[in-house]
């Protein structure tokens, strides 16, 4: 499991070496670490499309670009099973009570990215209907640019979290 | 003192309530933000009363703010899945305002890429109301195919989505090199499957189950609803501004107009998937007539934005042809360019209501100019936003899980319904 | 496109303009001109309705309704009726034409334009609790209260980017 190593990264060993333990049969690891490596692979997104956004995260999830490569096709209709919220579109000044309270419904652990310019910072709709930025409302891991971003852009920016999820330390 | 309405369920047994349910906006059968709140009577729908406005984009008054020619990037962002009905009928109103007429070729460019968009378009709904009646595998079929388009969309205008590729006065560039054999195999490989899609769908008793007898909406109801597009074609009636009141050369295309006369969601997937070849068959005659060569923008530098790309080393940039043009050879391409570019165009006062035929209806556009550089008033008449009216007609009275089945038959696309 | 005859005879304000028929009639006389363009002429189907702000000027709103045929080649009309600043009511047509339902809803979301007797005239894009119709021209671009924890939108222009 050849996977990049995250510059400056201080927990544990690399997966590089996790494997060749693996191989000895022993394996010694922080938990933090272990924990880390262990949630990176099975994120379970919500369902939650909204604009342009949701049509290229479906076709990510479709047969061309398949994000259960990473673990990640699992979309859970209810929120209540659901561990990422993929915010993919322009968020409107009615739907963002409704966006907060899906993403209270979420059990801990959870992570949010931010898909695409409107998303992110209103991108092209500066005006009275749109949240500009939806990391007002919801606390955002990664965003992805791109109005809509490609299906591509979207997996970096899934990568960069499970990046993110595997270094971070998982109990605070 | 009043009493409550004594209601009897179908076997004949009182009962004093029904249960209101909230569904939506976030559902995973809503395409998108609806939201809808149902009386049930059990599993009855009593009353259904539909709920928008959660992606309310406020594009209309955007466009007020920017530019003629920017206007295009706004609206192309409406029903965001089919943009390029979305700029037709934007920059088709502007036209008629300016008064210019669109170079053939480029027309011919309109129709084709419309016509694409068009199965693109109905390739989504297959695959998301396919998902929504648990045919999974129709959904990854329906997203392989679109994929296809994609990517000629991708070569064509630079973008998947929200191109702005149909621009006042023709349209932004000439096919790419290579562009018309990827359309022309497309063509080629589409008919099939098609075939595929009804082999596993016409006979498929669940699918049959599902939509036969399912979101009846008559003719008369559809007519007094204001209902357009595959729903109206449904009742019977032959209905299709692209014959009825032909733009962009439709009248020299040979096509035919599908309708069915079951009123039903079944008659509505019969009619989409007939579509679909339907604009192959307008997609073939286009790559024809695109043998002959000319401009795809009119010769007036006061309204052509030179939008002329290339694909440099950061993946897309400026044509260096053109730069080299207006930077070395031409002052007044140059100033043409710097007034276009921070001006825009200043369009004759009045007001123009023109309306193309979307893949869901009549997507009219109620464009007035004041004579300024921007747009007074952008109305987009959005055939997703009247046609979802019609949703507690087809559904009052069926059952809950119809509902499902009924939104999917309208194919709303919530981007155009709140804009 | 020519203005028929008909039209002509029965209405005194008559334009045709880029091949677009508009016929303008003061707000008492809407239902019985929409009721006729649809019966005598025609127009049965109700494309779209929408107004326009121009403030400032009497009438300050321009109520439009497009009104197409159904079957054959498509003509078209429009008709429009002007309200004052001070009295922004027209009676609606949902009586004529059931699709004019949501329009004038939205007409009365954006614009704040009464549709008298409407079954259900509340707001349909915004939030219940908006204050203001977005649309008018002396309603800012942006700039406005959240309904989200009392955020605020900067107007475009006072944005540091």
């Amino acid at each position: 499991m050849p996977v990049e190593r995250v510059e400056g990264a201080k927990l544990g060993q690399s997966d590089e070496e996790i494997e060749e333990e693996v191989k000895r049969g022993v394996l010694t690891t922080s938990l933090d670490r272990a924990v880390g490596w262990a949630r990176k692979q099975s994120m379970w997104p919500a369902t939650f499309g909204l604009a342009c956004c949701a049509i290229e995260m479906m076709a990510a999830g479709g047969g061309q670009y398949d994000l259960s490569r990473w673990g990640m096709e699992l979309f859970r209709a209810s929120p209540r099973q659901a561990d990422l919220m993929i915010v993919s579109g322009r968020v409107s000044q009615k739907m963002a009570p409704v966006l907060r309270r899906i993403y209270d419904q979420m059990p801990e652990p959870r992570w949010v990215i931010s898909m695409g310019v409107c998303a992110s910072a209103g991108g092209m709709f500066t005006n009275y209907a749109i949240v500009q930025g939806v990391d007002s409302i919801v606390p955002v891991d990664v965003y992805v640019p791109g109005c809509p971003p490609k299906p591509e852009m979207l997996m970096h920016g899934i990568l960069k979290l499970q990046e993110k999820v595997r270094t971070q330390e998982p109990f605070r | 003192m009043e009493t409550d309405p004594i209601i009897r369920d179908t076997s004949g047994e009182i009962r004093q309530e029904t249960m209101i349910i909230n569904m939506g906006p976030q559902h995973p059968s809503t395409h998108g933000v609806l939201r809808l709140l149902l009386e049930l009577d059990g599993e009855t729908i009593v009353n259904c009363k539909p709920i928008i406005g959660y992606l309310h984009t406020g594009i209309e008054k955007n466009t007020e703010y920017r530019t003629w020619q920017q206007g295009v990037t706004f609206v192309t962002r409406a029903d965001y899945l089919s943009p390029f009905h979305n700029e037709l009928a934007y920059c088709m109103a502007v036209e008629r305002l300016l008064g210019v007429d669109v170079p053939p070729r480029a027309q011919i460019l309109r129709v084709l890429l419309g016509e694409l968009n068009r199965i693109s378009s109905h390739l989504v709904w297959l695959a998301t109301s396919g998902l929504e009646l648990g045919a999974v595998s129709i959904m990854l079929y329906g997203l392989r195919e679109r994929e296809v388009i994609m990517d000629i969309f991708e070569a064509v205008t630079g973008l998947r989505m929200n191109h702005a590729y149909i621009r006042i006065g023709g349209v932004v560039m000439d096919l790419p090199d290579g562009g018309e054999a990827k359309i022309r195999s497309f063509l080629r490989m589409m008919p099939k499957r098609i075939d595929e899609y009804e082999t596993l769908l016409n006979k498929n008793p669940i699918w049959l189950e599902r939509n036969k007898g399912v979101a009846v909406l008559t003719g008369t109801d559809a007519l007094a609803l204001g209902v357009t597009g595959p729903l109206l074609r449904a009742t019977g009636n032959p209905a299709d501004l692209r014959k009825d009141s032909p733009y962009s050369g439709y009248e020299t295309y040979d096509f035919d107009v599908i309708t069915r006369t079951d009123s039903d969601a079944f008659a509505r997937y019969e009619i989409r998937m007939a579509e679909m070849r339907e604009s192959l068959k307008i997609a073939a005659q286009c790559v024809e007539r695109l043998a002959e060569p000319g401009p795809v923008m009119v010769d007036d530098p006061k309204i052509a934005l030179p939008g002329k790309l290339s694909v440099g080393p950061d993946g897309i940039g400026n044509d260096p042809e053109y730069l080299r043009h207006i930077m070395e050879e031409s002052m007044e391409a140059l100033i043409h360019h710097f007034k276009l570019a921070t001006q825009g165009v200043a369009v004759p006062a009045g007001e123009v209501y023109t309306a193309v035929e979307s893949p869901r209806g009549e997507l009219g556009f109620y464009v007035v100019s004041s004579g300024e550089n921007r747009p007074y008033r952008v109305k987009i008449r959005d055939p997703s936003f009247v046609n979802l009216q019609a949703l507690p007609v087809m559904v009052e009275g069926y059952l809950i899980a119809d509902a499902i089945a009924s939104i999917a038959s309208i194919d709303p696309v919530m981007g155009g319904v709140d804009r | 496109m020519s203005v028929p005859p008909s039209v002509t005879a029965r209405f005194a304000d008559v334009v045709e303009a880029r091949g677009e028929i508009t016929v303008t009639v003061g707000r008492e006389e809407l239902l019985d001109a929409l009721a006729w363009v649809r019966d005598h002429e025609g127009f049965t189907f109700l494309a779209c309705v929408t107004a326009t702000d121009w403030p400032g000027n009497d009438p300050r709103f321009w109520i439009t309704y497009e009104l197409r045929t159904m079957g054959g080649p498509v003509r078209r009309i429009r008709l429009k009726t002007g309200l004052s600043d001070s009295d922004p009511h027209v009676s609606t047509v949902t009586g004529l034409f059931p699709t004019a339902n949501w329009l004038e809803r939205e007409t009365f979301d954006l614009y704040g334009v009464i549709f008298d007797g409407h079954p259900d005239l509340t707001r349909i894009l915004l939030p219940d609790d908006w204050d203001g119709h977005p649309l008018r021209k002396d309603e800012p671009l942006g700039g406005v209260n959240t309904q989200y924890h009392g955020a605020f939108i900067p107007p475009v222009d006072t944005r540091t980017s």
